[in-house]
Formats: structure tokens, sequence, C-alpha cells
């Protein structure tokens, strides 16, 4: 329990401090995105989702992230995770792709809240 | 592992045809993203028998074949390694790319290609269809494993999704065969180019994905509902505690029924063995040439040959961690750890096939991206204990730990030290990666991306094929190298003749060389008759087995007795430990020379592994003394 308070705080630093960048990339994704504050993959414990909003990688990472289905826009499902949480699988796009979190915390997402 | 050596898998690209109709035949390629299924379509098209398993990243390099058409054509086929896209990122999807794009030297470029994509993932995996279908080749598009599609509820017309692409699109489960007829249709078909039809460009990830989800929309394609198995499943191998526990009490239960149930089979193969050696005997008169054979040749592929079936039971214990899925699982969880030596999950995975042999398992390394990721993979890999350590293992183990039980019955003592050899190995691999990582093979971080396949029940048929293929792979190595070794040997050990007879073995070749050699092995608790097996073991390391069966003429359980005779308990520990670090294997070193470019990286690490073999070997010789 502890460990997830401590990550989401460090979070909430990058939160605001993405935020205003955001709206370039709501064109890329298509979707009517709900509001919320901006987060990062690391941010949703299992069960919860968020939708893709941008990746912080270069270009080539970003690439294949996209092919494996991160694309903005997309929603995505945090589940199950090796011990410490660390590396978690998501469930994007109708499959199950591995992260570690130092790429997780580079996929910036918008929260849907429910879940 | 030497067994590899004359392996299909791994010696390059299996080209089953006769040479001179290659250039005559249609070339057609199949394409797809990674465990689409392309080498098990193409298995059932050829009747060729390429390794398939459920994970991505199982084929490595090109391999073709020969499919018969029903009008008596035949078609050549290229299987390749899985591709998301058409700009490679590692070694094996270059491999595809270069086939494609033809610029490769080992076949030519295809003139049609089957596009084979995942059925049950239609969206993400149409996204491919947009640049090879730029690439104005005829195309089949193969939605496969079109079972899974239907049992759990999702349809698509396929009739519908052909005028969206412009090409014929067929839905086939390549595993029970299922619409491989209209594979063949096409194949001896027009093969026509696909109509142009307006596709995204392709440099716009986002863009072409909408363009797949489009165009599954508009051919009906209703997704099918979530493997509901795989959940259940991973809320047990991925748990946190209950997983890692899952797996060790597993792997604890493989070695124990190694020890335990099948403990009794090497005197029966051995049994067999005596038989038949008698049988040999009894036709043959009394000569020099019949106790070559039959005291030395007989035993000493004998002893090795007792070990088949334990061997087997550790395959079909592999093969089923590779078939479920559940090798991605592991390559999870042991993410963390990979990660503190400065190596990545995908490491994994070839490290864990290297428990059967290092040859494929350093070939699988052409999935890691990152080229020095890869190389430390590779350099380690040899550490991890492969199958041809078995037998020496067994024979040690066998003869010199007592049956005991530890832990209130739970762990068998002589699984224990079964267990203790594996992770020796692998702490050795853990900290020479630890080592180049934080040296010479320091590298920027590559992000960890592995996909997750659907859990699968293992099919008998393909298990049972994996081991016979093995099974034959060792009994082929047996029939070769160490049949080769083992003839030397003998005729070293029957010269010079004193008075017409082969001397006793401290006075023939074989005892000079094996003096000769004791000064160097004695620190180490070594007689001179293990001397020779260390020698021979260089050829492949089963090799030693085999010499020691010829040296003391016995098997099985026999050869155990005589080695209790012979060999103090810090002897056979130091021999134990010597095995677990040391290179003995020409094929690994071979493999590692091609995939590395050069002899440098080889001849280090078999230097590397025999100075560690020698100083881990004295260490444990004087700590158990």
């Amino acid at each position: 329990m502890g460990r997830k308070n401590r990550r989401r705080k460090s979070a909430g630093i990058d939160k605001r401090a993405e935020a205003p960048q955001t709206e370039s990339i709501l064109q890329l994704s298509g979707n009517c995105v709900p509001v919320g504050p901006l987060a990062t993959l690391v941010d949703l414990r299992r069960g919860e989702a968020g939708v893709v909003d941008r990746l912080d990688l270069p270009a080539d990472d970003a690439r294949r992230l996209m092919e494996l289905g991160f694309v903005p826009g997309t929603r995505v499902t945090a589940g199950h995770s090796a011990p410490g949480g660390d590396p978690r699988v998501f469930q994007v796009d109708g499959s199950e792709i591995a992260l570690r979190r130092e790429t997780a915390k580079l996929l910036k997402i918008r929260r849907d809240g429910d879940n | 592992m030497s067994e590899c050596q004359g392996c299909a898998n791994c010696g390059g690209t299996a080209v089953a045809e006769p040479p001179r109709m290659a250039g005559t035949r249609t070339a057609v390629a199949l394409v797809g993203p990674p465990n689409s299924g392309k080498t098990t379509l193409f298995n059932r098209l050829t009747g060729l028998r390429q390794k398939v398993a459920n994970f991505p990243g199982v084929t490595v390099e090109q391999h073709s074949g020969i499919a018969e058409l029903p009008d008596g054509r035949a078609v050549r086929i290229i299987d390749l390694p899985g591709l998301y896209s058409l700009s490679p990122r590692s070694e094996d999807e270059q491999i595809a790319y270069d086939v494609l794009t033809g610029h490769s030297h080992a076949v030519p470029k295809p003139q049609a290609i089957l596009l084979v994509l995942d059925s049950t993932n239609l969206g993400r995996q149409l996204m491919l269809a947009a640049p090879i279908l730029a690439l104005d080749l005829p195309t089949l598009v193969i939605l496969n494993q079109a079972d899974d599609l239907l049992y759990r509820g999702g349809s698509v017309d396929a009739a519908a999704l052909s005028a969206q692409l412009g090409a014929p699109v067929a839905l086939v489960s390549a595993r029970n065969g299922e619409g491989i007829s209209q594979v063949l249709d096409f194949l001896a078909g027009a093969m026509p180019k696909p109509h142009r039809v307006e596709l995204p460009v392709l440099q716009d990830v986002p863009g072409c994905r909408k363009w797949a989800g489009a165009m599954g929309a508009k051919a009906g394609y209703l997704a099918p509902a979530p493997a509901k198995w795989t959940r259940r499943l991973d809320k047990i191998f991925l748990h946190p505690v209950l997983g890692p526990l899952v797996f060790a009490a597993v792997v604890v239960a493989v070695f124990q029924i190694i020890f335990s149930v099948a403990a009794p089979l090497p005197d029966m193969v051995k049994g067999l063995f005596d038989a038949s050696g008698q049988w040999v005997a009894s036709l043959l008169p009394e000569s020099l040439f019949r106790s070559l054979l039959v005291d030395g040749v007989w035993m000493g592929l004998g002893s090795v040959l007792v070990f088949l079936p334990q061997i087997l039971l550790l395959f079909l214990f592999i093969g089923v961690l590779e078939d479920s899925g559940y090798l991605a699982r592991a390559a999870v969880i042991a993410d963390r750890t990979m990660a503190r030596v400065g190596l990545q999950g995908k490491s994994f995975i070839p490290l864990l096939s290297a428990y059967g042999c290092a040859v494929p398992a350093i070939m699988a390394t052409r999935t890691i991206e990152n080229k020095r990721d890869r190389m430390a993979t590779i350099l380690i890999a040899p550490f991890m204990t492969c199958s041809a350590r078995m037998p020496i293992y067994l024979l040690m183990i066998m003869a010199f730990i007592p049956k005991r039980n530890l832990l209130g019955g739970l762990l068998g003592m002589q699984t224990a030290v079964m267990l203790g050899l594996y992770v020796l190995g692998l702490l050795a691999a853990v900290m020479t990666a630890k080592l180049l990582k934080s040296t010479v093979l320091k590298s920027g971080r590559t992000p960890f991306l592995l996909e997750m396949p659907a859990y699968r029940w293992p099919a008998v048929r393909s298990l049972g094929l994996r081991v016979y293929d093995r099974a034959m792979v060792f009994v082929k190595q047996a029939g070769t190298v160490i049949l080769v070794v083992t003839i030397i040997l003998c005729l070293l050990k029957s010269f010079p003749l004193v008075n017409g007879k082969p001397p006793a073995i401290e006075h023939s070749v074989v005892g000079w060389i094996g003096h000769a050699m004791e000064p160097l092995i004695k620190p180490l608790g070594f007689n001179w008759k293990i001397g020779i097996g260390l020698i021979t073991s260089l050829a492949a390391r089963e090799t030693i087995v085999a010499t020691l069966g010829t040296i003391y003429g016995a098997a099985g359980s026999d050869l155990q007795v005589a080695l209790r005779h012979d060999l103090s308990l810090g002897g056979a520990i130091a021999l134990l430990v010597f095995f677990a670090f040391a290179l003995q294997c020409m094929s690994t070193v071979a493999i590692v020379r091609r995939e590395t470019g050069g002899w440098k990286w080889p001849i280090l690490q078999f230097t590397y592994m025999g100075v560690l073999a020698y100083l881990g070997a004295f260490v444990a010789y004087h700590l158990v003394g």
C-alpha cells in the first residue's frame, strides 16, 4: 500500500507541469476524451483505465509503442504486474503488452475516472 | 549445447528441395506480426517441422520449403520472422525486411505474399496490411486462428474485407487445417496483384491504425470476447506471491520426478544395451575387434544413452512452458532481476531456452533490439545449464549424493544438489552480465516491450513431435561425435600392444596422455581418467560420460560403483562445478563466432569460462574435501 501512495504523489508533480501541452495532441486522437488531469501509465492501478494522450519517447521507440497499440486516443487498462509492480502488463487495443515502469512513466494519459 | 549440431532448426536456412529447380519456382513469402502463426502455416503447407511455440519471436531466420499444389506443381514457401511494420528494429525483423525488399543473399525476392494476421485482434494486426499492400506484390490476406475467433464469439466478413483491401482474404486455422484449401487455390491460381485501394501514409502510425480500424469496421469485424482463461490464469501466474511460488514448485517437481519416478529408467535402458551387446558378442569370434566393439564402443555409447529418458522429460517440461504461453509471463517476472544486472526481460527468453541448448538460444537473441544487450546475452547463455550437462550431472549425483530427504520429505537431497547446480550456472551468468554491462558493454536502455500471448493448451501432437525431434538429435549426436571420439579412444587404449594383446590401460597411449596431464588436474581432485574425459568433452559435454564408460568398461549403476571407488566426494563435486562453468561445446563456439562476426568474442568467452571452471573446481574441492 505504502509503495502505491508514494508513486501517486510523485506523479502529481508531473501532472500539472505537462497539462498545458495537451491540446494539439487531442486532434491526433480524434476521439472525445473526457476532461481530466494528465497523468502517466504508472499512475494507473490494476483495473484502472486511461486514454493515451502523448508518448514522450524518442521517435523510434514511440513508433514501436504505437505499432503495439499505444496510439494517442486509445484506451489502456492496467493489468497484472510482476512482484513489486514492475513491469506491468497493460491491456491495449485487444492485446496485452508488458512495459517497464521507466517506459510507462513516459506515456501520458488522461484518466477517465470510471472503474 | 552440442546436441544441436545436426538440427535443422539451428544450421541456417532449412531448404528441402532439389537445387536444380530452385530458380524456376515461384517464391511466396509468409509475412505477418509476431506470433500470428506463420510457422504453423508454413509447416502445414510444406510438411516440414520448423519449431513453433506460443510466444512472439520463435522464428528468427528465414526458412524455405516446398508446397505441393493439388495440380502437381510446386511453390517455394519462405517463412519469415515476425514484423510489426516495415521499419525493422531488431536483427530478426531486419532479416524479414531484407527478404521482402530483395536484399537477402539467402533467398530470392518473393513474387507473392501470404500475409498472416491473427484474426482475434484484427484491428491492430491489419495495420501491417498497409505497408505490405503498398509493396504491390500479389497478396493473399490470411486471417489465422479463425477457430479461436468464432469460439470466442467474434466474426468477420471475409468477402467484404477483400473488397475493401483489393486483395483476396481467407479465413484459416493453420493449427487444425481449416481453410487451407483457399491458400492452395491462391497459390495455384493466377495470383493477381492487389487492386489499388487508398492506403494511409505509412509513416503515420495513428493514421494507419485508424485506416485498419475502418477496414475492419466495413468488413463487419466483431472483436471476440477477451480470452477468459488467460485472465484467470494470469491471476495466479502473475500474482505477486503465488506466481513465483507456483513456478518454483513446478521446477522442483520436475527434478523430483527426474530423480524418483524416472531414476530406474537408466538401468532399464542399460539392460537393453547389455542384452544387445551380448548378442553382438555372441555373433563375433573372440578377437581384439570384438573387445573393442563390445567393451569399448558399446559401453561408451550406452553410458550416455541411458540418460535419454530423463533428458526428454526435461524437454517435455520446457515444451509445455513454451507452447502454453507461460514463457512470456516468466520473462515479465524475471525482468526486475534482469534489470538489476543491466539486461532486459527479453534476454530472459533466450536464456530460458538455453536450458535446452545454447545454440538455438544464441540465435534467439536476434529478437533483442539493443546490440550490446544482445552481445551480453550471447556471452552468458552457455552458463545456463543445458541438457548436454545432464548426463554428467545425473551420473555424478546418482553415484555420490545419498538418496536422503530434506525439509520433511519435500525435497530430495539429489534434487537439491541438481537445483544447486542450476542456480550456480545462473549466478555465474548474472555476475558475468553485471560485469559486462558495467564495463565493455555499457549501453543506453531500449524500452522493454513484450506482448503477452493468450494461453493455449499445448497440443499433444506438437509436444510429442518436439520431444521426438530432440531424442533424434541426441541419438544422432551419440551416433556421430561421441561415436567417433569413443572409437579413437578405444584404439588409443589398445595400443601399444603387449605380446599381441592390449596393454593394461595405464600403459596405453590413453594412460600416457592421462598421466601427463595429471599435475594440472590434481589440484582439483581429479584422477587421470577424469582428465581424459575433460579432453574428450571439449567436443561435446556429454562425451565425458561415454569416455568414462569406455575407460571403466561399465555403464549405468556399475559405472557409478566404479566411480565411487576412484574419486572422493570433493573431487566429484569439483567435477560438477567444473562442468557448470566450462564452455565444452564446439557447436556453441561456432555459433557465437557466426552471430558475433569474428573470433574475438568466442575466444574471450571460452577462456573466461575455462578459467572460472578451473578456479571454481579448485575452491569446491578444497571446501568439500
